[in-house]
């Protein structure tokens, strides 16, 4: 499988993590993304006309939509399924108003910014809030024990809220959260994502 | 302001990127680029057109009155190299401090574990440090570091030799081992570009020999270690530089931060630069 990749997008990590956690192996084509806008160029418009990345592609197949990506790569393991749908969509508004802000911060995307940030925070208590109910009913994940491909496609962009400008100190369970997503076996990092250390674990 | 920070060259754009008019600040006041058939327009503002200067792949202009020409890296010219235009990140930080953390060599096995530094090897040996004079520069050199992955074509661990020089306040040279030719030095640049004082864009550039990465890989592994950079940059307390020495307490791998301030002084630059101790 190829995956058309940008380091600093959460979109692509969210395919490279997921395909860590599951022991599979991508091959990683880079595109320059920033400053040069190889996404857009004829060469990658043939294989993705939307012009957009992550592209994946396995074989004959290819893949533009990261939530198809996340579906394909767990296709045969059921453990990293679960009532994903809604979260699949949830994933996508993170990446329209949270994904937003962090292009516009450090990118310097036009961005109407103050209304990313706003409902990006929105959508952040949303996840608060329902990552609490899960705590009560003893489930640390999105939909239930064990990770799925909802907990995966949430992840990146929940993390990286800081590097446009949203704060997550006083969200206390999507913090539990992610601390346990970042201390799952094969986990890898992203420039903003690090594993969990010794020492944050021992705490 | 009367200190001598606006007379001096800033980098505001890419020359491969003419075709998108651009905004932006420099020193807290708007700017804009285009191009038309003369070449490059910056002008502020109230319309009053700004002096322009091509060079490392970039578009530099200054609002005040420069007195010298922007620097050169004669290095960079030798042949076969591929010059890469990284692209600008944003960062909430003084400019200053952007440099400064360039310069810092003892932060490569904390901030970019793996790549450019690992525990155990955290030890910065003696090097050199001094301000010469006749080309009033910065320059750190013969430094000396064990490095994990020094660069996109190098593999496995080596000791790579450096040198830092900053050529202009909130521009700084790197000079780095060349794994596949061990003559010659691959050049990183850090050009900044002040947006206020406390925060600011930079443009890393690069003139390597490497003949086993693509553009696109050159490009996303130097962002990748600009990114790491970045979340340090924007969590330091407090956002300006401090010139005050006595503030901060220097060791060994800080002798170049150390000559980089005292130089600032030196030469009268005080945007983005915290005078008196808060
Ligand atoms: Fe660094």
């Amino acid at each position: 499988m190829i995956l058309y990749d940008y380091v600093l997008s959460a979109s692509c990590y969210k395919i490279r993590l997921m395909a860590a956690l599951s022991g599979q192996k991508l091959e990683l084509q880079a595109v320059n993304f920033h400053p040069a806008r190889e996404h857009k160029s004829p060469e990658m418009l043939k294989l993705n006309p939307g012009g957009t990345l992550p592209i994946l592609r396995d074989e004959d197949l290819i893949m533009t939509d990261s939530s198809d990506m996340l579906r394909h790569l767990t296709r045969n393991l059921p453990e990293w399924q679960g009532d994903d749908d809604g979260w699949l969509d949830f994933a996508r508004t993170l990446n329209e108003t949270l994904g937003m802000a962090r292009l516009h911060d450090v990118l310097g995307f036009e961005v109407d910014i103050d209304a990313a940030r706003k409902r990006g925070v929105h959508l952040l208590r949303l996840l608060e809030a329902h990552l609490t109910e899960q705590r009560f009913d003893g489930m640390i994940f999105l939909t239930g024990d064990t990770p799925t491909i909802a907990d995966i496609a949430c992840f990146p962009n929940t993390a990286l809220a800081p590097d446009g400008g949203v704060s997550l100190d006083v969200y206390p369970s999507i913090r539990l959260w992610m601390r346990a997503l970042r201390s799952l076996p094969g986990f890898i990092e992203m420039p903003g994502i690090h594993r969990l250390h010794e020492l944050e674990a021992a705490e | 302001m009367s200190d001598s920070s606006k007379d001096h060259w800033y980098p505001v754009g890419l020359l491969s990127d003419i075709y998108t008019p651009r905004q932006t600040l420099l020193f807290d006041q708007e700017i804009s680029l285009t191009h038309d058939d003369t070449g490059f327009v910056v002008k502020k503002s109230g319309g009053v057109s700004l002096p322009t200067i091509e060079r490392f792949g970039h578009l530099w202009t200054s609002l005040g009155q420069p007195d010298h020409d922007l620097f050169v890296i004669p290095e960079a010219d030798t042949p076969g190299r591929h010059l890469v235009d990284v692209g600008s990140v944003k960062v909430k930080c003084s400019p200053l401090r952007a440099v400064e953390n360039f310069l810092d060599i003892a932060h490569f096995p904390f901030i970019h574990t793996d790549i450019l530094g690992a525990e155990p090897h955290t030890e910065v040996d003696r090097y050199k440090v001094e301000i010469r004079e006749g080309v009033n520069e910065v320059w750190a050199t013969k430094v000396k570091f064990f490095q994990p992955q020094a660069a996109k074509s190098a593999e496995g661990g080596i000791i790579t030799e450096y040198m830092y020089r900053v050529p202009a306040p909130t521009c700084a040279v790197l000079y780095k081992t060349c794994p596949p030719r061990p003559k010659e030095w691959d050049i990183i640049t850090l050009f900044v570009q002040p947006l206020t004082e406390e925060w600011c864009e930079v443009w890393p550039w690069m003139a390597l020999y490497d003949d086993d990465s693509t553009m696109a890989e050159m490009v996303s592994f130097q962002q990748l270690i600009f990114m790491q950079d970045r979340s340090i940059l924007e969590n330091q307390i407090p956002l300006k530089l401090p010139l005050d020495p006595g503030m901060e307490t220097p060791t060994q791998a800080d002798m170049t931060s150390v000559a980089y301030r005292r130089w600032l002084k030196r030469i009268g630059y005080s945007y983005g630069a915290q005078m008196v101790a808060a």
